[in-house]
């Protein structure tokens, strides 16, 4: 296989797409967003509880989409997990920069790394961050209160 | 009848440059020609020909320049006449591409026609550039759409449209060709059915005139629009057909320059047709490359275009059965389209994959979300051959595709 492919397509990657982690609603959720991508049809439903202390306690998702944007939605509910707001932010943004090939240091990335691969494909680089761009909407949305009860606002 | 062998189809790949060329270190296997077509040197020549000798705007120059370029416009327009067999030039209005001349049919017959009550007819295959002019004039008239359902082939349901049609019906809105499915509407029959409660019928033709000989008087359309890039022509530039009586009666879709006889601030006479419909300067070297392209397929012949397509259509649906992947869109009679998804692999990462081995196929919902929504698919590969294809393309394809099924396995 072509190098570029075996970066893109990494085990991790593969294997996140075919068994995601999370996956599901989450009950007692607080933050909530959706993200659509009207190119490819790509869906992601992002729901979080987050503390009073700004600590994100729990992340779940649901959606579909490519192997990409599944194993990022995946991947970001592991990561997140414990990480305060603040945090998820600088994230976010050091990941960017890992897609768009310019990777800097600061908070230790753990496996989103396996998205290296993504900066040789320009036109997946959205597929990656579909469910981050949906997780800083459930951020901003900070007046959102989700109801238990129904999973809605 | 002329039939293309191997040492014509290898003649006729030399004329397209980009056929040449080199795409992730393969040979490029073009299949997205439902997309946009590729060009022959005949067609890149003509462009280059024009702001090499004749560059000028046309009509307004008294300066030989112009005359030549007022020439080879006018003359693109007379071969587009031809092309579609329409009664007279005038009936030939330049646009950008047929989502324009859509969107101008929308706006200059049917908005000031249409009333709250009446209705625009549609089929559920077409392409949003089919969907959204309708959309936005019923908004503006109170007037209602509606949907000419599909069936599990996606072929338009023919009792279900004759339903649909009654004496609400002001417009029939449909691909002449399905660009997601590839499905070939039986659109004489239908636009009779339609004239038969007096509606008025619009066809979009950007999928047909690339395969398909036309004729506009037999088909006996009110408006029929096609654009320049699908039939190996340049971009920006597509025809729309009106019958003279309706354009007569329409009012200009833009005004500007070159589309009136006199302005005053009181009051503006407007040009006679076709000018009426051509504000502003044209695409002129644009009609000019469409003139050209036109003039190749035809000297290759739809009759022999169709059945070399046909065969690779015929190839390309054997091979998908074989390998298992499953087809969307099996009507009986289809343009050389095929639409499919592979496994449950997302279409983006199948595209993906298959660019790395140099195969160029769409994926995605092909601006036709309804007809996804239909096949319950987010989206599909489309792979769409040309004259141009081979079958060893077609066979690289498939070869790729398992390679998609190895990293996905």
């Amino acid at each position: 296989m072509n190098d570029d492919l075996m970066e893109l397509y990494q085990e991790v990657i593969m294997e996140h797409n075919r068994h995601p982690r999370n996956y599901g609603i989450l009950a007692d959720a607080n933050r909530e967003a959706s993200g659509f991508n009207p190119l490819c049809g790509d869906k992601i439903y992002l729901k979080l509880r987050i503390n009073t202390d700004n600590t994100i306690t729990a992340v779940m998702f649901e959606g579909s989409g490519c192997a990409i944007s599944i194993a990022s939605a995946s991947l970001l509910t592991e990561i997140l997990q414990g990480k305060t707001i603040a945090e998820a932010y600088a994230l976010f943004e050091q990941f960017h920069e890992l897609l768009t090939g310019h990777p800097t240091e600061g908070i230790p990335l753990g496996k989103l790394a396996v998205f290296a691969g993504v900066s040789a494909f320009p036109a997946r680089v959205k597929c990656a961050t579909l469910a981050w761009h949906t997780l800083k909407a459930a951020l901003l949305n900070n007046n959102v209160i989700v109801s238990t009860e129904t999973g809605h606002e | 009848m002329k039939i293309l062998n191997d040492t014509d189809i290898a003649r006729i790949r030399g004329e397209f440059p980009i056929l040449n060329t080199v795409a992730k270190g393969h040979p490029l296997v073009y299949l997205d020609n439902a997309n946009t077509s590729q060009k022959p040197q005949c067609v890149i020549n003509a462009l280059k020909d024009y702001y090499e000798r004749y560059n000028a705007n046309i009509y307004r120059g008294l300066y030989e320049l112009s005359e030549l370029a007022t020439a080879a416009y006018e003359g693109a327009r007379h071969r587009a006449a031809q092309f579609l067999n329409a009664a007279d030039d005038c009936e030939i209005i330049f646009v950008k591409g047929t989502t324009e001349a859509i969107n101008l049919v929308a706006q200059s017959y049917a908005r000031p026609l249409l009333k709250p009550g009446d209705e625009v007819l549609i089929t559920a295959l077409e392409h949003h550039s089919n969907i959204v002019p309708w959309q936005i004039v019923c908004q503006q008239t109170g007037a209602t759409l509606r949907v000419a359902p599909i069936n599990l082939q996606g072929e338009v349901i023919q009792d279900a449209y004759e339903k649909c049609l009654s004496e609400k019906t002001k417009i029939v809105a449909m691909g002449h060709i399905s660009n997601a499915l590839g499905t070939i509407n039986p659109i004489a029959a239908m636009i009779t059915k339609a004239h038969a409660v007096g509606a008025v019928t619009v066809i979009d033709g950007a999928q047909a005139a690339p395969h398909t000989a036309l004729d506009v008087q037999a088909l006996n359309c009110d408006f029929y629009a096609f654009s320049s890039h699908k039939i190996y022509g340049p971009t920006g530039i597509g025809v729309l057909y009106g019958k003279k009586a309706l354009l007569d009666a329409m009012p200009p879709y833009q005004g500007g320059g070159e589309m009136i006889k006199s302005v005053t601030f009181e009051k503006t006479i407007y040009q006679d047709l076709p000018l009426k419909f051509e504000a502003g300067t044209q695409h002129i070297e644009g009609a000019i490359g469409l003139k050209v392209a036109l003039d190749y397929v035809t000297q290759i012949g739809f009759e022999a275009i169709h059945q070399h397509e046909h065969e690779l259509l015929i190839y390309a649906t054997q091979l998908a059965h074989e390998h298992k992947v499953r087809i969307i869109g099996e009507a009986k009679e289809k343009a050389s389209i095929l639409s499919f998804t592979l496994d449950n692999i997302h279409a983006h990462d199948v595209g993906t994959i298959l660019s790395h081995y140099g195969v160029a196929v769409r994926a995605g919902h092909h601006c036709a979300m309804p007809v996804m929504e239909f096949f319950q698919v987010p989206a599909t590969l489309r792979a769409s051959f040309a004259f141009y294809n081979t079958k060893a393309e077609i066979d690289t394809l498939f070869n790729a595709l398992q390679k998609v099924r190895e990293i996905f396995k």
